[in-house]
């Protein structure tokens, strides 16, 4: 028989309870209010920029006429190339490691590798891209070198996030497609991908943000700064939202401060807008799915 | 009750259009001998599961197999439609002939091969982003395109075979997850009746289902036997007596006893089944 416990230890686990919820909502709290402050303090500078004609001007050396037009453009061009690259390559590569390639000392190794690939500073991604796709490749300082630099920097994000959707999938379903007389290919395509398919589109989401938001890798193989025109197809030179906004914030000019902080907020909203998009994509055919 | 007698059992007769026709065949007209195994063994890397297990598998019966956990039951019925394989570090030796043709060799499609041999699992499956309806027509999806109507007529024959179709005929468009578990079971019998095999392999169909499911999976059972050959691997005995017309017990990956199971269980020649079925061990 154990003796009940007594009075203050019930107390002090009481107030070991409430002082761990404290400390997590505090984790929750702090970040999120540090968010709201520099959104808000963004939004205040960018005050009075903020117009239709700020969207679709081309940039100017004086700040009340520069406009984001070519980084606007620039980004959702290069976001949707990068998307076209990464997406079809990633995922490919996650269905073989995770369903066909066989597990060895060999694949662990490529596991690490590619995880470790994830943590790599985008500069050095950049660096690759310009060595290889810009100056080996011959495809100069392109959209398409941009995209291709890109998509290196999230394929390996793209294929873990997909792997980890493809594990999620119990190996009974896939062991009940087989007793059915599936091939390993229909298998894969009819059961094993529709149910992990919400879970490899939330972590390409997030991939393809990431790369909305990188400038680093985009310095380095030449997305000029300076542009007074909108890329013409795939081989034109371009520009992106966070090379002109930091473009912007170089310059010792006082009113450009204010085109920087209304850039910021487009970049923001268009962040949004992507991924709101293909959140409802996504939930739009989970729709078909039944738990 | 099991009310009628089983034949005696022949050993398997040649495969028409086998290399083996030489063998006369038997003078008087037997069930055919759907699954013939010859000294089978199974390991999972180092560990050895099944040991030169031989027995023959006679067609249009139900075959119980019996044992403690960890005896290689279902690594046994995995072997007759080639899903231990499936499994990374897998191995076996031995034969499996399905009425005389070696389901292992070269020239053999595993993947025809489940289509001939089908199987249930322990726990209801059905697939998560599948209607009852799709549900039913996965296995034929995977491998081909139907019309509408002969989509129709297969949905209703399989449900009607496993019993189902008058308590879902109307909501056949609702998800298949959204049925009870005996339910989703007997949705899966459906899923796999619905491809035609000619065997079925039940791998503890009813572990997971309450007493009034397992006795609807049982009965349906006792409805299919006419037309398949079904091998169900139980640890419930009651079950398999109340089931089967033939047992198989198995003992640490090794064949102790065979025979029909109202022998098996009222006398038993070996003293470890004996000890088994009185439940002094396992």
């Amino acid at each position: 028989m154990s003796s009940t416990p007594r009075r203050d230890s019930v107390r002090n686990r009481r107030l070991l309870e409430r002082a761990f919820v404290a400390l997590c909502l505090l984790a929750v709290l702090l970040p999120l209010g540090l968010l709201a402050l520099l959104i808000g303090r963004v939004l205040v500078d960018a005050g009075g920029r903020l117009s239709w004609g700020f969207l679709t001007s081309y940039p100017s050396r004086r700040a009340a006429q520069a406009g984001i037009l070519p980084g606007l453009v620039g980004s959702l061009y290069l976001t949707g190339l990068t998307a076209t690259i990464a997406l079809p390559l990633g995922v490919g590569a996650a269905v073989y490691l995770e369903e066909y390639g066989r597990r060895g000392r060999l694949a662990h190794l490529i596991e690490i590798n590619i995880a470790n690939l994830a943590g790599v500073p985008s500069i050095i991604y950049g660096l690759l891209g310009l060595e290889l796709f810009v100056r080996t490749v011959g495809m100069e300082r392109s959209l398409l070198a941009g995209a291709c630099t890109m998509a290196l920097l999230i394929l390996p994000i793209v294929i873990m996030a997909s792997r980890e959707a493809l594990r999620t999938v119990p190996d009974t379903l896939r062991e009940s497609a087989f007793a059915l007389g599936g091939s390993h290919w229909q298998v894969v395509r009819q059961v094993v991908l529709p149910l992990a398919f919400p879970g490899i589109l939330t972590g390409s989401i997030l991939a393809v943000s990431r790369a909305i938001g990188e400038a680093a890798p985009l310095i380095v193989v030449g997305a000029l700064t300076y542009i007074a025109f909108l890329p013409r197809g795939i081989n034109s030179p371009f520009t992106v939202l966070p090379i002109q906004i930091f473009n912007w914030v170089s310059r010792p000019q006082e009113a450009f401060m204010v085109n920087a902080a209304a850039g910021i907020v487009v970049l923001l909203l268009t962040l949004l807008l992507l991924n709101g998009l293909a959140i409802y994509l996504r939930n739009r055919m989970q729709k078909r799915r039944y738990w | 009750m099991l009310t009628e007698r089983v034949r005696s059992v022949t050993p398997a007769p040649p495969h028409r259009g086998s290399a083996i026709r030489d063998v006369p065949l038997p003078d008087t007209a037997h069930d055919p001998v759907t699954f013939s195994v010859q000294r089978l063994s199974a390991w999972f890397g180092q560990q050895q599961v099944l040991r030169d297990v031989s027995i023959e598998i006679p067609g249009r019966q139900v075959t119980a197999i019996i044992g403690p956990s960890g005896c290689g039951k279902s690594t046994f019925i995995r072997c007759l439609n080639r899903m231990h394989e499936l499994v990374p570090a897998a191995r076996r030796s031995g034969r499996v002939l399905l009425e005389g043709e070696d389901i292992h060799a070269r020239t053999v499609d595993p993947v025809l091969l489940r289509r001939r041999v089908g199987m249930v699992f322990q726990k209801p499956n059905p697939f998560p982003t599948m209607s009852i309806r799709d549900n039913v027509l996965a296995g034929l999806r995977l491998t081909r395109q139907l019309r509408r109507s002969k989509a129709d007529a297969v949905v209703e024959r399989a449900l009607r075979q496993a019993a189902l179709w008058e308590e879902v005929s109307d909501r056949l468009a609702q998800p298949g997850i959204g049925l009870s578990g005996g339910q989703q079971q007997r949705l899966c019998i459906a899923r796999s009746l619905a491809v035609e095999p000619d065997v079925l392999l039940m791998d503890e169909p009813c572990s997971a289902l309450d007493p009034i499911a397992t006795a609807r999976i049982e009965d349906l059972i006792h409805a299919l036997r006419d037309e398949y050959t079904i091998v169900i691997v139980t640890h419930n005995m009651q079950q398999a007596a109340r089931v089967s017309q033939r047992t198989v017990f198995l003992l640490m990956g090794e064949l102790v006893e065979h025979g029909e199971t109202d022998q098996l269980f009222t006398a038993p020649r070996d003293r470890r089944t004996e000890d088994y079925i009185t439940g002094k061990f396992g």
